[in-house]
């Protein structure tokens, strides 16, 4: 199958003040795939994710998503090309005013002209394919677990069968086991809904058990991209402490044992 | 048609079942027969919600491409038990009005309750700052005395002008008709020092700075900052509340000053081009009729406006929850609150004031 590119960015340029944070950065993603970004704390990850989807503008560069010129695109367009994306934030980012299923509902009854009933089974669907049980829809996001929280971010990011997932660090503050049944969760949905998937993330398990490909970010560019495997042979010192650390041992011998 | 219905041509789709086709594929899935299976070889595209459409006729599949068929098989093992929409029966019962009153009354107790602890736990700290004064958090008083109070006096000082002005316009208007012109200094200078200067600019700050402190303890509160203090074993009180309680005690009185000067001279002037009464003349006039007890009842309210506003700002700002709901609601209701206590307290005054003889 040819490999699409959904997301371009070149020569991508993120200024604030004096403080460089990206500088003729590029980078390509293929539909279909998962891509794990990783970089310091700092190394704007946030920021490029932030770029792309549209919420701030960058210094300079291009960007195309799903073909549309984010940046040159006028307010509707990218508006349309915003609706083929779905975006889960590092603790969800749900309305706390509504519950769970209003939650997920909110995306289609803005976006789409779907009948109440459809779109409360809709809604259903997806909080049970990401796992909440069933009794979640009527909570309110106050009443959830951290790990609740996010799922249920995930299925509001869902709820208008995006091509392209945006994950912010969606394993941080869960426990091992919910972390690695997310983890699980992401390949199934990956697999069934044929999602291309830009996830930002810290977790070494996550990246061994998810990713595709990987990039790093670093000296305010993408310093290398590549598989799992690629990046324990980058020379570079970072990278090489990154994925040869204690911790990336630990998730290399999980994977492999 | 046939007699065996497992002989009988599978339901061929074809094209998009997509949410955009929902009702068409909707329509031929309902004109089948139940037990009819369905042929998926010719869908071109399939999502979650033409899936769900599919794997909740509960019929059997073939034919779709391997993605189809794990999509389908997800939605199918996701699909949540046809749960019946849970009707609640509201039936009126007589008695149920009563209730509520009741409630209602019961809960303007309890927060009246609430309050008043809150009002006894900042005295508390108070007189034990009083003990020992070095505690108080210098920095933090000033900060706030600067944003209540400095930043304050433009607006302050244009609405006392603006209503010195209204007054000479409507007083003159009105007493021109008895040739008691002059009687318009009394007229301005009684009611700006003794009420107006005071309680407009109470009215004034409690929207603007009792709004500020409920949002600012309420958004520490949601984001858990008021834990980590306690956690360190620092009182919230004596960090977060008592620097502005002090702050708008001390200005307020200030600001209530600076209302009544620029009260007086808008007064002044207008009375100067509208009746021509020199200012000369309006000092003499004011300081013959006006004594300065006029101007100290209005001073002496000051500090009790300020601990009310202060005291209602903070107090809600402790009673914001998680949600960004609740934050909003806490803000607005402690400017009602304020605003309403302040006038409350302000007819007690002249209650007393009243009786006093004053």
């Amino acid at each position: 199958m040819p490999t699409e590119t959904v997301i371009a960015i070149q020569g991508l340029t993120n200024r604030f003040g004096k403080t460089i944070v990206h500088e003729n950065l590029s980078l390509d993603v293929r539909r279909g795939e998962v891509l794990g970004v990783v970089g310091a704390s700092g190394s704007g990850k946030s920021v490029l994710l932030r770029s792309i989807v549209g919420l701030m503008t960058p210094s300079a560069g291009q960007i195309t998503l799903l073909g549309t010129d984010v940046l040159g695109a006028s307010a509707a367009d990218r508006a349309a090309a915003g609706a083929r994306t779905g975006v889960m934030f590092q603790d969800g980012a749900l309305f706390s005013a509504l519950t769970v299923r209003e939650n997920v509902e909110a995306p289609m009854r803005e976006r789409l002209k779907v009948d109440p009933v459809t779109r409360r089974a809709l809604a259903d669907l997806r909080i049970a394919m990401v796992g909440l049980p069933a009794t979640a829809g009527d909570l309110y996001p106050a009443a959830l677990s951290g790990g609740m929280r996010k799922r249920a971010g995930l299925a509001r990011a869902l709820s208008l069968d995006p091509e392209i997932l945006f994950l912010d660090e969606p394993t941080a503050g869960l426990d091992p086991i919910s972390a690695s049944a997310f983890d699980t969760l992401l390949i199934s949905l990956r697999d069934a809904l044929g999602l291309t998937v830009f996830l930002v993330t810290h977790d070494l398990d996550t990246l061994q058990a998810t990713c595709d490909r990987i990039a790093v970010l670093a000296d305010r560019r993408v310093l290398v991209t590549g598989t799992m495997a690629e990046m324990r042979d980058v020379a570079d010192p970072w990278v090489h402490a990154y994925f040869h650390g204690p911790r990336a041992h630990a998730a290399l011998a999980a994977a492999e044992g | 048609m046939a007699a065996d219905t497992s002989r009988e041509a599978p339901l061929a789709l074809a094209g998009p079942v997509t949410l955009g086709t929902l009702d068409e594929t909707g329509a031929r899935l309902r004109r089948a027969k139940a037990d009819v299976a369905v042929d998926l070889s010719a869908v071109t595209a399939l999502d979650t919600a033409g899936a769900w459409l599919l794997a909740s006729s509960g019929r059997a599949f073939g034919g779709g491409d391997a993605a189809q068929t794990l999509l389908l098989r997800t939605v199918q093992d996701a699909l949540p038990a046809p749960a019946k929409a849970p009707r609640r029966k509201m039936r009126y019962r007589a008695g149920d009005g009563l209730a509520s009153v009741g409630m209602a009354v019961g809960r303007l107790l309890a927060a009246t309750g609430e309050s008043l602890g809150f009002l006894g736990l900042v005295m508390a700290r108070l007189s034990g700052l009083l003990l020992r004064p070095r505690r108080l958090r210098l920095t933090a008083l000033v900060h706030h005395m600067q944003e209540v109070g400095l930043n304050a006096v433009p607006i302050v000082a244009l609405m006392g002008f603006l209503i010195g002005v209204v007054l000479a316009f409507q007083g003159a208007a009105q007493l021109r008709q008895f040739g008691a012109e002059v009687f318009v200094v009394d007229l301005i200078a009684v009611s700006i020092l003794r009420e107006l200067g005071i309680l407009l600019t109470a009215i004034i700050v409690a929207g603007r700075s009792a709004s500020t402190f409920t949002a600012a303890i309420g958004s520490m509160k949601m984001r858990e900052e008021i834990d980590a203090i306690r956690v360190l074993g620092l009182d919230p009180i004596a960090l977060l509340v008592l620097p502005r309680f002090l702050a708008l005690v001390i200005v307020l009185p200030i600001l209530g000053f600076v209302a009544s000067l620029s009260g007086l001279f808008g007064g002044g002037l207008m009375a100067w081009i509208e009746l021509g009464i020199t200012p000369s003349q309006f000092r003499t006039q004011m300081l013959a009729d006006v004594s300065a007890a006029q101007a100290l009842v209005g001073l002496v309210k000051a500090p009790v406006f300020a601990a009310i506003i202060a005291l209602v700002g903070c107090h809600q700002g402790f009673q914001v929850k998680g949600d960004a709901e609740s934050l909003g609601l806490r803000t607005s209701r402690a400017v009602v609150i304020a605003i309403f206590l302040v006038i409350v307290m302000d007819a007690l005054f002249s209650v007393f004031f009243a009786v006093w003889g004053i």
